[in-house]
């Protein structure tokens, strides 16, 4: 029977949306043969992170460590626990998150293992696929020996269900670090009010928006949409939104129901981090802009007129709000 | 204080990826190569900070195939002092360059290694952080912003929460994120010296390191293609075909 241990990311209170993906991932990956998941809650003065941990559906065991060490997640404190954790484990996944992709690598390589990274689809116990090349190509890669490191990427598995049977808890002892780093703040830029991860519909803005007001004309058609808002790495370099808006291959990836492109021409680096939206809307003042090719519908039209009829197309919609 | 630099030669950011015939690999033919666009950011950030004079040498490192001086020729263009090369074929995995990286940091002593968050052929996002944690340095991933102060590195890094700020003591590994700066352009007159600045050439073995890949790769193919999409005439016709035939509205 596999031991499969996922490294949840959290805020001591809740746990981050994909780490519910990340545990449908290693359900696939404990496949047929069944295995127990046991989710990881490193923090300090965590115990509700952990309590909300013991409650997703699949999990069999949660693993509470709470330790001044871990107070803020670094990477230096964190992967001393998770290689040792490791010794015990089969399998050891984190989201492909800002936290899992900074903590995995430096876990696995003191376990002294080859992590795949970013992984899309389960094929089974020790193979799975990974996107490379921005998404051009997939690759299927099978770790020949040892324990299985994996980072999980979010929007390409269901988030695992929330049930009301908790597993159980246990506490278990930290892992002494010399902590040298530390830590100043974050500063969030604006968020759009809705996770960008999870939105079921994305407005991204490019370098057609022209401004950072320009940009702002997105905002009441967003609202009406419940829409998050996201942006190029253009848009964001020329100041039009905050750098955790940017979706690429060097930013989020995002899978949403429809996506909406307004003044993107599609370069393949934006494209990596859309490509899996079930619907994608392009709208671009230039014909031969190339995101028409990746889009399902296609406007050629000047967004800035676009986006005064769409709200009003829509304004009388009631199923939409 | 000494900055090591890695560099890796990847096929440009502007071509487009096809598989070769055989579905065994990709494309090279005819196609054209150049230094990572992360590592020439984190290249640009330690040739500043010479030139404001906190750092005295710049190391580029490269491994790979013998073609990977010419990357070593363009770092050494861009302002880094001297090269190394770790010459060999085979597949690489980023558990390989890590240890093979570590090897160089302990000859080598830098105050800093400076990567790119990622490489753009195999978007591992992975050596950074696996060479911090096999030196046992602190580190800062996905930097975008840099300050060195006595001895401590103030870093800005990218999130998904947002901005991040660590401070942290120095040796540390700092890995690059797209807006940490904007590289120069190599001029001729550097390139015309670079053809005259040192590159070493090791091999793995040189350095203790067994680069025995870990993992299979069983297939390669490319993605699913998009159902074709269509063109439409207005808003009207688009939010039409968004409520009735994509139903997402
Ligand atoms: C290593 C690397 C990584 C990268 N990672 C990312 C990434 O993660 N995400 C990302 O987005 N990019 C990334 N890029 C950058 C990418 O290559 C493109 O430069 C970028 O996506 C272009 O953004 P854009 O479409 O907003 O701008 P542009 O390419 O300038 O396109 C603007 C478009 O707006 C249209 N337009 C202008 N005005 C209007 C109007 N009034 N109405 C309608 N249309 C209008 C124009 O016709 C044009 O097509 C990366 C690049 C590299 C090299
Ligand atoms: N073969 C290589 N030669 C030099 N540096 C490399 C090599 N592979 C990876 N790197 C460095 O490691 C960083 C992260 O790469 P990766 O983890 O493969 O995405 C890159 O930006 C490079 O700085």
């Amino acid at each position: 029977m596999s031991e499969l241990l996922v490294i949840a990311e959290h805020d001591g209170r809740a746990l981050a949306p994909a780490v519910l993906s990340t545990v449908t991932a290693a359900s696939a990956l404990a496949g047929h043969s069944g295995g127990r998941i046991t989710l990881l809650v490193a923090g300090q003065g965590c115990r509700p992170a952990a309590e909300a941990a013991a409650l997703v559906a699949g999990v069999g065991r949660v693993l509470l460590v709470e330790d001044q060490a871990y107070a803020q997640p670094l990477a230096e404190a964190l992967a001393p626990l998770v290689a040792r954790l490791a010794k015990d484990m089969s399998h050891v996944l984190a989201p492909a998150t800002s936290f899992g992709k900074d903590l995995l690598p430096r876990a696995a390589a003191l376990a002294d293992a080859q992590p795949v990274a970013d992984a899309v689809r389960v094929i089974d116990a020790r193979t799975l696929v990974r996107p490379i090349y921005a998404g051009n190509l997939l690759q299927t890669v099978r770790v020949k020996a040892g324990c299985v490191f994996a980072t999980i990427r979010p929007s390409a598995f269901a988030p695992a269900g929330v049930g009301a049977k908790a597993a159980p808890i246990e506490a278990v002892g930290a892992e002494p670090v010399a902590l040298r780093t530390r830590t100043l703040g974050c500063e969030a830029g604006a968020s759009s009010g809705v996770d960008l991860g999870r939105a079921r519909v994305v407005l991204a803005g490019g370098r057609g928006m022209g401004s950072a007001e320009g940009f702002k004309r997105l905002e009441p058609l967003a609202k009406r949409l419940g829409a998050a808002l996201a942006a190029t790495r253009a848009a964001v370099d020329a100041g039009y939104a905050p750098n955790e808006w940017q979706v690429g291959q060097t930013g989020r990836i995002v899978a949403p129901e429809l996506y909406i492109a307004f003044g993107i021409s599609g370069a393949i680096q934006h494209l990596a981090g859309i490509k899996d939206s079930k619907t994608v809307v392009a709208i671009n003042k230039d014909v031969s802009a190339p995101i028409f090719a990746a889009a399902d519908y296609g406007l050629v039209m000047d967004l800035f007129q676009a986006l005064p009829e769409l709200e009003a197309a829509l304004a009388d919609d009631n199923s939409g709000a | 204080m000494k900055i090591l630099v890695s560099v890796k030669r990847v096929i440009d950011a502007t071509v487009k990826i096809r598989l070769r015939a055989d579905g065994a690999g990709v494309e090279t033919a005819g196609v054209k190569f150049s230094i990572n666009p992360f590592d020439e950011i984190a290249l640009e950030e330690a040739v500043r900070l010479k030139e404001r004079g906190i750092a005295s040498e710049v190391l580029a490192v490269s491994m790979g195939a013998a073609a990977c001086q010419e990357t070593l020729r363009h770092a050494l263009a861009l302002g880094a002092d001297r090269a190394v090369l770790v010459e060999s074929d085979a597949i690489l995995e980023p558990l390989t360059v890590a240890k093979l990286l570590a090897a160089l940091t302990r000859r080598e002593s830098p105050g800093l290694v400076l990567m790119g968050k990622q490489a753009i052929d195999g978007d591992e996002n992975q050596c950074g952080q696996m060479l911090a944690g096999l030196l046992d340095w602190p580190q800062a991933s996905f930097a975008s912003k840099l300050e060195l102060k006595d001895g401590r590195a103030l870093v800005a890094r990218e999130t998904e929460q947002g901005i991040e700020r660590l401070d942290l003591p120095l040796p540390a590994v700092v890995t690059a994120d797209l807006r940490l700066n904007t590289p120069r352009f190599a001029t001729l007159p550097k390139i015309m010296q670079a053809r005259k600045k040192p590159i070493e050439r090791l091999d793995p073995a040189a350095l203790g390191v067994d680069p025995t890949p870990r993992l299979e790769v069983l297939k390669l193919e490319a993605p699913p293609a998009r159902r074709a999409g269509r063109m439409v005439d207005s808003v009207a016709a688009l939010v039409e075909a968004l409520r009735t035939e994509a139903r997402v509205l």
